[in-house]
């Protein structure tokens, strides 16, 4: 169903946006604890870097219809 | 009200798909009851309910007791509502009798056709009556005219043939005698004229012809047997009278010869003539016995003459011309027994005469005798008893010489004397004889003028007789002639008459040939046509029950393979029926079953048909795979592609970031139009935004013209088309699906109509 695509997409995006969130806050706990003394500019780094992967990948799943690809046609 | 606002509030949390549009207008309403449910007012509320329902409901069957339409009307329309009238107001009254008008016209009707045709009738035999009338009398009359006009032209024509030799004959006797009987002929044809009939009928004639010759008949019977008695008694008598004239001639001849031979043979003896003399003496009684005898017989002869002579006379005066040659005859016979009977008295009284000479003559010689005797015995007185008888032998015995010479001087002197008388008597003879010769030229002058007178009566009577005989023969030849004439005539005539019968008959005989022919001819070529016609009519019936039989037979061919299209038709209806079953059997969400069953059973049911294989190929893939689904369920999606597609109005191949995906959700919440617009009939540019083109779409879903809302659908862009893609292809399947089933449905129905008998 294309309307349930974009309910799909959506939960692929939160459930991306909830995994890059939880990968980027875990990365951003452990190199805050491992290696940035527990500040939180990793975590919210992590958190942002999840969250703006997620974004650009939620972004990139939306827009994916409309991208257009293009082929090299190797001239002989 | 309270309960049905509640089960319509559980029933939408089942069928909010299906009546969640219907169920608007009464939520308000449940809204509204909800809040005031309280105590005090509701009472009241269901009070005034309460009265207001027995209100409507005696006001309803009070007026339904009045107007029994409206009975009807809220018994059809309200289900239990006939048993609650029948409680209350009893069976509904019957309808008025109608056809109560219709029935008293109708015997009107009848009477006046009844007294029509009466009038009709009584006119027909009146008008039948008066002609058979009038035509009966005429023609009988004609008929009866002309057929005795016919029949005594016929019978006048046969008459005439028969009767003209009968006229002939009785034309001598019928002038006398047809001068009354004509005359009264004439006047009973006068009396029979106005009677309107010309001619006498021929049986009439013929009667009177009949009674005419009967009567001549007996007439002429009568005269006959008159006439032959009268004839037999005269010839009889006059027979007698001849015989005895006869004999009396022949009295008298034998007289005279006795008397001569008395005379003459002086040498006889004595005894001889005394035998003679008495014999002559018998002879001359004999004589004057039969002279008597023959005088009376002459005398009856004549007496029966006489009456011979006037029954001829009265036959004659009779004129029955029969009788003529019978009157003839006796008249014939009376004058032949006249001439016998004059004859025999001629040949008497010559005989007679004779025998008076003779008489005389032997008077004489007496005379002669005796004086000689007397000289004799004057001279010889010797010898007596006279010399008759007297032999000379006897007598020269007895004389002597003187005697003798005496004797011979005595016969000297007497032969001188004789001589001399003698030449006295030659001399006187000759005056004698002269005045003999005078008075018998007299005498014959008077017997030849007597008897020329006689002969000439007898000749004038024969020639008269002649003549009359002549006549009669003339006129019988005459007649004969007249008879052989009118025979030959009638012969010519029947000749002719054959002869134009040949004539005619070979006319006709020709004609009836050809006439013959020409029906023969006609009848061949009407039998020859009639059987042409027969033959045709024939082989047109044969070519016609071929026909019909071919036509029969094609027409069961025809019937079987309607039949067979039909029941082709009715497989093909019910598989179309089956397919289009089978899209009902779309459940909420879940697609139909797929089709693949039903539309190969179609593809089996119309197996040769180009159209229904056609159709059948046409239904897309995916409907035959999977089935499509149905329209309430694409209504249903469809609200949720319209929130769906709302909410991504904005996305499309150039806003499509997710900043842009947030504000296009911006846009469909702050947006308010109204959820269903109808569609103008023409598209503008403005009406391709999104929003207006959903508010159509719903308007269309909302009346249930999914194509024309996939139709808007379809002219989505950007990613509420994609959003409204599948729902999309899905409303195109279902369309096309339902096309095609409604194309093979109508095409089942056409056909099954097409194929249907009209009866």
């Amino acid at each position: 169903m294309s309307e349930k695509e974009l309910g799909r997409k959506w939960d692929r995006c939160l459930a991306d946006t909830a995994v890059k969130l939880g990968a980027g806050l875990g990365l951003g706990i452990v190199f805050s604890v491992v290696f940035f003394k527990r500040r939180t500019w990793p975590i919210s780094f992590g958190l942002g870097y999840g969250l703006g992967m997620a974004y650009s990948n939620c972004q990139h799943d939306f827009r994916s219809p409309y991208l257009l690809h293009g082929h090299v046609v190797k001239e002989q | 009200m309270l309960r049905v606002c509640r089960k319509a509030a559980g029933g939408a949390a089942q069928s909010c798909l299906y009546g969640r549009g219907s169920l608007r207008p009464l939520q308000p309403c449940c809204y509204y009851s909800s809040t005031g449910s309280s105590g005090a007012t509701a009472g009241k509320l269901v009070g005034a309910g309460l009265l207001f329902m027995g209100g409507g409901l005696g006001g309803t069957i009070l007026y339904a007791k009045w107007d029994p339409k409206f009975r009807a009307n809220v018994e059809k329309s309200v289900p239990y509502s006939e048993q609650l009238f029948q409680m209350t107001l009893g069976p509904p009254a019957s309808p008025a009798p109608l056809p109560k008008k219709a029935v008293p016209p109708q015997p009107l009707h009848i009477s006046s056709v009844a007294e029509t045709s009466k009038e009709s009738k009584q006119k027909k035999e009146k008008s039948a009556e008066q002609p058979a009338a009038e035509v009966l009398p005429p023609p009988g009359e004609h008929s009866l005219e002309e057929a005795s006009t016919e029949a005594a032209h016929i019978i006048s024509a046969m008459s005439e043939a028969v009767s003209v030799p009968a006229p002939g004959t009785h034309r001598d006797e019928a002038e006398p005698q047809a001068e009354a009987p004509a005359g009264a002929e004439c006047v009973e044809c006068k009396h029979e004229a106005p009677s309107a009939v010309k001619e006498r009928p021929a049986e009439e004639v013929a009667v009177r012809l009949a009674l005419q010759d009967q009567a001549e008949q007996d007439v002429l019977a009568s005269l006959s047997t008159t006439l032959e008695e009268a004839l037999g008694r005269t010839a009889k008598v006059t027979l007698q009278a001849v015989e005895a004239q006869d004999a009396a001639v022949q009295a008298i001849c034998t007289h005279t010869q006795k008397l001569k031979e008395a005379m003459e043979d002086s040498e006889v003896s004595s005894d001889q003539k005394s035998t003679q003399w008495s014999a002559l003496e018998s002879a001359l009684k004999e004589r004057s016995k039969c002279v008597d005898n023959a005088a009376d017989a002459l005398q009856k002869a004549r007496s029966e003459l006489e009456n011979l002579r006037g029954v001829i006379a009265a036959a004659k005066k009779s004129s029955v011309p029969g009788a003529r040659a019978h009157i003839l005859a006796a008249e014939e016979n009376l004058h032949r027994m006249s001439v016998d009977l004059d004859n025999k008295v001629s040949k008497v009284q010559s005989a007679q005469t004779e025998a008076k000479i003779i008489s005389q003559y032997s008077e004489l010689v007496r005379e002669a005798k005796t004086q000689f005797q007397k000289e004799l015995n004057s001279i010889t007185p010797d010898i007596q008893g006279g010399w008759k008888g007297l032999k000379m032998s006897d007598v020269a015995g007895k004389l002597t010489a003187d005697d003798l010479n005496s004797l011979i001087a005595h016969a000297h002197r007497r032969i001188d004397q004789l001589n001399r008388e003698l030449a006295e008597q030659r001399v006187r003879e000759q005056l004698r004889i002269e005045t003999a010769l005078e008075q018998q030229r007299l005498e014959d002058k008077k017997a030849l003028d007597g008897a020329v007178a006689a002969a000439l009566e007898r000749r004038r009577e024969e020639v008269r007789l002649e003549q009359e005989r002549k006549v009669e023969e003339v006129r019988e030849v005459m007649e004969a002639e007249m008879r052989t004439q009118l025979r030959r005539q009638a012969a010519a005539h029947t000749d002719h008459l054959r002869d134009v019968l040949k004539v005619q008959e070979q006319e006709l005989r020709a004609e009836a040939q050809e006439s013959l022919n020409r029906k023969l001819v006609e009848q061949e070529t009407e039998f020859r046509r009639m059987n042409q016609q027969q033959i045709n009519a024939f082989t047109q019936d044969v070519n016609t029950a071929f026909a019909r039989l071919k036509g029969m037979e094609d027409a069961i061919d025809s019937h079987a393979v309607a039949e067979e299209e039909a029941r082709r038709a009715h497989q093909l209806w019910l598989a179309v029926e089956a397919l289009g079953y089978t899209l009902k059997t779309a459940a909420a969400e879940a697609p139909t079953e797929p089709l693949a069953g039903a539309v190969q059973a179609i593809r089996d049911s119309c197996g040769e048909n180009e159209f229904a294989q056609a159709l059948a190929t046409a239904l897309p893939e995916e409907s035959l795979q999977r089935g499509v689904y149905s329209e309430a369920s694409l209504r249903a999606r469809f609200y949720s592609i319209r929130k769906l597609a709302r909410r991504v109005a904005m996305i499309d191949e150039t806003r499509n970031s997710l900043y842009q995906y947030f504000l296009s959700y911006l846009q469909s919440v702050l947006l308010f139009e109204p959820e269903q617009v109808a569609p103008p009939a023409k598209l503008s540019p403005d009406d391709m935004d999104t929003f207006k083109l959903l508010s159509y779409a719903t308007y269309c879903i909302e009346h249930g013209d999914l194509e024309l809302a996939a139709k808007f659908v379809n002219q989505l862009r950007g990613e509420s088309r994609r959003v409204a893609q599948d729902w999309l292809k899905e409303a195109r399947l279902t369309l096309e699906t339902r096309q095609i089933v409604s194309l093979l449905s109508a095409y089942a129905n056409a056909v099954g109509l097409g194929t249907t008998q009209a009866p």
